[in-house]
């Protein structure tokens, strides 16, 4: 059924036994595509049943207690079954060995390990459905995690199991970067996207550790009652936000880098256009990589923390808005003088730019420390990471998915209905968040199961909205599932790219060359 | 009750400016807002006029090949810093003045707790879920928790600080206007976060001192104590007919036989309502879970206590 | 499919080693192996450092707390664990030269030793462990210790076996990994050609030795 090649990744070897033994970078890569659908598509039902709740003030579809634990599995299971492992592990893991010109990740039997290290992880945490869910929210915050009488522990058991899964991923990249790049693929001859996916690397590595330590701390915590977290026994609750976000804020970067490194490709490949400020982009991505560990104060701005503490993260933060800022122009400036051909992934891209400059400009109206304190922990933050999160991230998998599904599987996506994709999520995505920075400048906090009657009728614009997302991610899967039936056989470089992974045919054979690729010109030559 | 002049509706700019720092709050954000709006033009309006501009004509279409212009690159990073720098020295100047704290400030004690405020003066009053301040006077809440995290948030006031168990936090304002104001939760404290809610009069400083001089039972009778002491502590977690919420409804309790989670039953008298304010845990109604509701020994005084027994009994 | 698996010679002499597929060369693959192992030995420090700092924020907060509290441990055990654990990282060393050098029998034999180094090290924990679980002196809400001086105290014990817990969890993996590197060493799959599970095992040891060296001043000695 695949692709003219008659011989490729899919067909190399038969049966389900073959795919959850696979040691092949691109079929792991699949395996991790189907496991991030199935998440998010069971996050996705959580938010729409959250939006539900919220549609009008007063209890509707669930109790309070009810709310928390939706907004708990719709955080952890978006977060740490998502978006994380989305772009690096799935898209990552497909192209990243492609696009250096290699036949695999450095370690094909981690890399294996690590899938199922996602999928251990993930059904522990859904293990905590059975032992009275868990309603902490995302964050784990003591000292209300160490007193809640729920299965919080499975849920926190499991993000430390899925933690294996993203430090193996990373560890694979770093090495596979470092080594395995074909002759003449220099450094600064490598694809922005594996720019992008080697700084991500590096905060996987670098940051996982961290929230394990404070995971399995806080499972002590509620196991013998140690006390580090715990005021009534000398601890500090405080600390753990400290530690969680030493963590979760470089994670934040490790959500979106990738994404970042997708616009590139994008961008350059729908325009034809080489990339402008190559090595600005791929460089600031070092660099927020860098900075983005010294910033995590700037989620605890009122949390009792300095003044000095406070605004020292205040600055830093400013500062990591610089690179961002570089990247975002310089994807503008690629645009000018060259060949715009408006397919779906192209519209994801721009989709992407649009969406990210707002989050991008409300997060310096968040990490001014004086407009935080009346904004922080309000819908004014709902609205901003999800315009970063999924106005930036999603659209940037989307985009991907459309890109290189012809390379995946050898066929061509409905161009017509995957824009029409494409209208109904950011149409849906601003009508849903854009009211929800009105609420937080209104007042209204986040988290809340309930709320006061003069925030219904914004309330009910982003229900609204909600719904036109919830349809056009439903007809994004019936479009994908149509092409991988009936979809037009792809040639190998459908887009005319100049990256090495479009230099083999369509789907890629088991070993991605038939000849190792030899390197002699620079990823986005388009002369 | 109170007269009152400024509501705590919310308006979709920003709330109503209810203190000192609400006004440099609003300036900066106005700031920040135009400067973003200038930026979303500049970014989505470049990239749609060239995305149109140099939409493809042709398959052959020549394009052209720019690798980098530094001027260009340096300008793009350099204006954006100049205007973080600006933003964040800004934030830096007023956040100042919100953490600076006044030294005359008339100062009140805040206790957070799932799920509700108490709040104590010098003198001793004390109000549950509602507080009074004089207007154009600066007021210090001195806060912290009996259990988990709570955040204290004044939208009005544009102030905020989380409240922690173990340890004290501060915040400061002074208010401008007369009137009463909204206080949320904002920090997820569990099943009743949403519903943690208080308000803060604003009035005059001679209303103030009157306020505070009243024994806000006097003239009351026990039934109606307890009814007023019900509503700002019970509400929130017990129904006063016979409906679950996180704790069990109480009408029709007196007198009736409770069955417990250890199968025990026990008769709903004084001795038993009494025992559970005090010490929630000793007897947890079945079906529900225990530790979930903190005691009130030391929070509510005989007259309360005797007042929150009548009422309980008077609830049908 | 070409991936390679070892086959066996005959022969007296380590058995050849064939690299997997997508290396150029068994030197490709060594080097990618031992920096796929730095990397994940910086998980390691990150994961602990995270249980030191704190350890130093809270010795700040409770300085007299942190000093009581190490009264408790016996130096001298906390030494003589010291140099058997510097011992093992000697002979692990050793068993990595010693494959280099081709020399089956003392690759096997250092091993060997390490791993008998490890279960020394492991059998004074349990002395150590045993003695402060009969005493009362446990982590937090188990702390029952009745003549404790400072509030709290049971934290300071909190950390001691969060720290020396999480570094004797890893003393004992390492111990199973050595025991299967063992006997593959047996087997005669090592020599000059590919070592590189003995390396790996050695570099990890090395890092556990290290985290000792700082947990030692840290819990036994600092006032």
């Amino acid at each position: 059924m695949h692709g003219a090649h008659s011989h490729n990744y899919l067909n190399h070897e038969k049966g389900l036994w073959s795919w959850l033994t696979t040691l092949d970078h691109k079929r792991i890569g699949v395996l991790y595509m189907i496991s991030v659908f199935i998440f998010f598509f069971i996050g996705g039902v959580f938010a729409m049943l959250i939006r539900w709740e919220l549609f009008s003030s007063g209890q509707n579809i669930v109790s309070p207690a009810g709310y928390n634990q939706l907004m708990t599995f719709h955080g952890a299971i978006m977060v740490f079954m998502v978006i994380i492992p989305g772009i690096p592990a799935f898209l990552g893991n497909f192209f990243l060995p492609l696009q250096i010109g290699a036949k695999d990740v450095a370690f094909p039997r981690l890399n294996l390990l690590s899938w199922y290290c996602l999928m251990v992880g993930a059904a522990i945490a859904f293990m905590s459905l059975f032992f009275s869910g868990a309603d902490t929210g995302w964050t784990f915050y003591t000292p209300y995690s160490i007193q809640t009488d729920t299965g919080t522990i499975w849920l926190v058991t499991g993000a430390f199991v899925m933690g294996f899964s993203s430090i193996l991923t990373g560890l694979n990249f770093v090495v596979t970067t470092h080594k395995l790049r074909a002759p003449g693929m220099t450094f600064w001859k490598m694809p922005l996207f594996v720019w992008s996916l080697y700084s991500t690397a590096i905060l996987q590595i670098l940051a996982t550790p961290v929230l394990g330590i404070t995971l399995l701390l806080l499972v002590a915590e509620r196991v013998l009652g140690i006390g580090i977290f715990d005021p009534a026994l000398g601890g500090d609750p405080v600390l753990f936000q400290h530690f969680f976000w030493f963590y979760s804020h470089p994670a934040v970067y490790i959500m979106i880098l990738p994404a970042m490194g997708i616009i590139s490709e994008l961008i350059t490949t729908y325009s034809r256009k080489t990339i402008f400020g190559y090595k600005a982009i791929a460089l600031s991505t070092v660099g927020i990589a860098a900075v983005s560990f010294f910033v995590w104060g700037h989620h605890m701005f009122v949390s009792g923390q300095s003044e000095i503490a406070g605004i020292i993260f205040s600055f830093i933060t400013m500062l990591v808005g610089v690179p961002t800022a570089i990247k975002t122009f310089n994807w503008v400036a690629t645009l000018y003088g060259g060949s715009v051909r408006f397919d779906a992934p192209l519209l994801y891209a721009l989709g992407f730019i649009f969406l990210f400059t707002i989050g991008g400009v409300t997060g310096i109206i968040l990490a001014t420390i004086a407009t935080n304190v009346h904004f922080h922990d309000t819908y004014f933050v709902v609205a901003h990471f999800h315009y970063v999160m999924v106005g930036g991230t999603l659209m940037a998998i989307m985009g991907g998915v459309y890109h290189w599904f012809p390379k995946m599987f050898g066929r061509i996506v409905d161009d017509g209905m995957a824009r029409i994709t494409f209208v109904l999520i950011f149409v849906g995505f601003n009508v849903t968040f854009f009211p929800q920075f009105v609420l937080g400048a209104m007042g209204l906090p986040r988290r809340y199961a309930d709320y006061p009657v003069a925030y219904e009728a914004l309330n009910k614009i982003s229900s609204i909205g909600s719904w036109t997302i919830g349809l056009g991610f439903l007809l994004a899967l019936y479009v994908i599932i149509h092409a991988l039936k009936r979809g037009e056989k792809a040639g190998d470089n459908p887009w005319g790219a100049r990256t090495l992974e479009w230099q083999t045919s369509s789907p890629p054979p088991h070993e991605n060359f038939d000849k190792p690729p030899v390197v002699t010109a620079g990823p986005y030559e388009y002369r | 009750m109170f007269s009152s002049t400024a509501q705590a509706a919310p308006r979709s700019f920003m709330p109503i400016q209810g203190s000192t720092v609400a006004g440099y709050v609003d300036s900066l954000y106005a700031f920040l807002l135009i400067a973003s709006f200038i930026a979303c033009v500049l970014v989505i309006g470049g990239f749609i006029y060239f995305a149109i501009r140099y939409r493809r004509r042709s398959e052959n279409d020549k394009t052209l090949y720019i690798t980098h212009n530094n001027t260009l690159e340096f300008a793009w990073s350099f204006i954006p810093f100049v205007i973080f720098m600006v933003a964040f020295g800004w934030g830096w100047w007023v956040y100042d003045k919100m953490r600076v704290f006044p030294e005359n400030a008339l100062e009140v004690h805040v206790t957070g707790y799932m799920w509700a405020w108490d709040f104590m003066y010098k003198n001793g009053k004390r109000t549950t879920n509602e507080f009074t301040v004089p207007v154009n006077t600066p007021v210090k809440l001195i806060m912290t928790s009996r259990d988990v995290i709570h955040s204290f948030f004044i939208p009005s006031f544009r102030v905020k600080q989380d409240v922690v168990p173990g340890r004290y936090s501060a915040l400061w304002f002074e208010a401008t206007k007369t009137g009463s104001f909204q206080v949320f939760c904002t920090e997820y404290c569990g099943t009743g976060h949403s519903a943690m809610l208080a308000t803060v009069h604003v009035v005059e400083t001679e209303e103030y001192e009157n306020w505070l001089q009243v024994d806000p039972y006097r003239g009351l009778s026990l039934l109606e104590v307890g009814q007023s002491v019900f509503e700002g502590r019970c509400l929130v977690c017990h129904s006063p007919g016979e409906d679950r919420k996180v704790g069990p409804g109480l009408g029709g309790l007196f007198g009736k036989q409770v069955l417990l989670d250890d199968g025990s039953t026990v008769l709903g008298d004084e001795n038993y309502i009494r025992e559970s304010i005090l010490y929630p845990n000793a007897k947890i109604t079945a079906g529900y879970p225990s530790g979930v509701m903190p005691t009130f020994l030391g929070q509510l005084d005989e007259t309360e206590l005797l007042g929150l027994i009548e009422y309980i009994k008077s609830l049908e | 499919m070409s991936i390679a698996k070892t086959t066996t010679t005959a022969g007296s002499g380590p058995k050849p080693h064939h690299h997997a597929h997508h290396f150029e060369s068994a030197e490709h693959e060594f080097s990618a192996a031992k920096l796929g192992l730095w990397v994940f030995l910086s998980t390691e420090i990150l994961m602990f450092g995270g249980l030191f700092v704190g350890f130093f924020i809270f010795h700040g907060i409770y300085p007299e707390m942190f000093k009581e509290g190490s009264t408790f441990l016996d130096w001298r055990l906390g030494a003589v664990n010291t140099v058997v654990l510097l011992l093992s990282s000697f002979t692990i060393a050793t068993s990595v030269y010693y494959a280099q050098k081709n020399n089956q029998k003392a690759v096997v034999l250092n091993l060997a030793a390490t791993i008998a180094l490890g279960a020394v090290f492991m059998m004074i924990k349990y002395i150590e462990y045993a003695s402060k679980i009969e005493a009362g002196l446990l982590p937090g809400q188990l702390f029952s210790y009745e003549a404790a001086e400072a509030a709290n105290l049971g934290l300071y014990f909190s950390f001691y076996f969060c720290m020396t817990g999480l570094h004797g969890l890893h003393v004992l993996i390492g111990m199973g990994v050595m025991a299967w590197v063992l006997k593959r060493a047996i087997n005669g799959e090592f020599g000059p050609g590919y070592y590189t599970p003995i390396e790996g095992i050695a570099l990890f040891w090395h890092l556990v030795d290290l985290i000792w060296i700082y947990l030692f001043p840290l819990l036994y000695l600092v006032e």
